[in-house]
């Protein structure tokens, strides 16, 4: 018998700080495969995010760098420019890239900065308990919507992606869920392709939105929150290649 | 026997994804608990003996899935139910039962 699947040496062998069923996990391993398999550990540059991944570099074994909340890009900007030859991505949550990075981001994507943006769209603040963030949807109940987000005072889902692909400094838009195998073989797919426009120098700013399950504050099970994914999340937020 | 997994059960946190998505049925959740109180997937007994019924074809979904990255796959490659996919260069040969599309089964 061979080997057809095992762990990537670029994903360290240790347990994880996740809750169970968190997409975070998976979306690590594909981040670390597709380092593998375009053979740039050696010069990938990855910038961990605040929120529940803030221990990113714990878990991938390349150089990682920690930032203030939201300022990945301005960060990726300058270590871009200063080193070109290196490949620099940044791994921003919801929180970090919607709510109080909104505006290094669209500034990112303006410059037409050769970043790689992986951005982990759970719906929630995962790591302060919870609490609605930009994303969440309508009438979702979070710990500070406990009747459900309300168009009339929590305003709407704010679609990043959509903004971002209206840009001409960015490049590559791509949203996918990692919602069932066939959903994280395309989030590979879409990660692999976002990290290749880097490597052969492409002029802009490549971005793949990733909807990733949340169970601990959706309060599910992680088969539901997939299921959820699926059924509620993508009506909003559409999958698909966005531009690209 | 034409697959068969290995999964790190003191490293499973339980979430069960992995028993929701294999095709055959193979995994189960443990009715005992590891050292950090989880209660881990492991492989239905048939797989792990390689006796009675073993449907695990090594199609590593559950690997896909796992947030912990803990499963490692293994597929039988002397199996003659391979087939040679001349159309893909890349992707050498492939297990007739393993297809999900069916289009390869007699």
């Amino acid at each position: 018998m061979k080997t057809v699947f095992k762990r990537t040496p670029t994903l360290k062998d240790c347990p994880t700080h996740y809750c169970p069923g968190c997409g975070h996990g998976i979306a690590h391993r594909l981040i670390a495969e597709t380092i593998d398999e375009l053979g740039i550990r050696g010069r990938t540059i990855g910038i961990a995010p605040v929120g529940c991944a803030v221990l990113a570099y714990d878990y991938l074994d390349v150089d990682m760098i920690e930032v203030a909340h939201g300022r990945a890009p301005a960060v990726a900007t300058g270590m871009k420019r200063t080193n070109p030859d290196k490949i620099i991505f940044s791994y921003q949550g919801d929180g970090d890239l919607a709510a109080i990075g909104t505006a290094e981001i669209i500034h990112a994507a303006h410059r037409a900065e050769q970043l790689t943006v992986i951005f982990i769209n759970n719906a929630v603040f995962g790591m302060t308990g919870g609490q609605m963030a930009p994303t969440t949807l309508l009438g979702q109940v979070t710990a500070t919507t406990p009747k459900g987000r309300n168009a009339a005072g929590e305003g709407y889902p704010l679609q990043v992606s959509e903004i971002l692909a209206l840009l001409p400094g960015a490049i590559y838009v791509e949203r996918c869920a990692l919602s069932g195998a066939a959903g994280v073989r395309k989030t590979k797919k879409a990660i692999k392709h976002a990290f290749e426009l880097q490597v052969e120098a492409a002029e802009g700013l490549s971005l793949v939105e990733v909807l990733s399950p949340c169970p601990t504050y959706w309060r599910m099970t992680p088969a539901k929150a997939m299921e959820w994914i699926e059924k509620e999340m993508v009506k909003v937020f559409p999958l698909g290649r966005l531009k690209g | 026997m034409a697959g068969k997994i290995i999964i790190e059960t003191e490293r499973c946190k339980g979430c069960g994804l992995c028993v929701v998505v294999c095709p055959k049925g193979c995994i189960e959740i443990s009715t005992e608990s590891n050292k950090n109180g989880f209660f881990p997937a492991q492989p239905v007994p048939s797989v792990v003996e390689g006796a009675g019924n073993t449907d695990c074809t090594g199609c590593a979904i559950c690997g896909i899935i796992c947030p912990e990255a803990i499963i490692e796959v293994l597929r039988d490659d002397a199996n003659d139910a391979s087939i040679k996919i001349a159309a893909r260069p890349g992707k050498k040969t492939v297990q007739r039962h393993s297809c999900e599309s069916r289009s390869l089964r007699k």
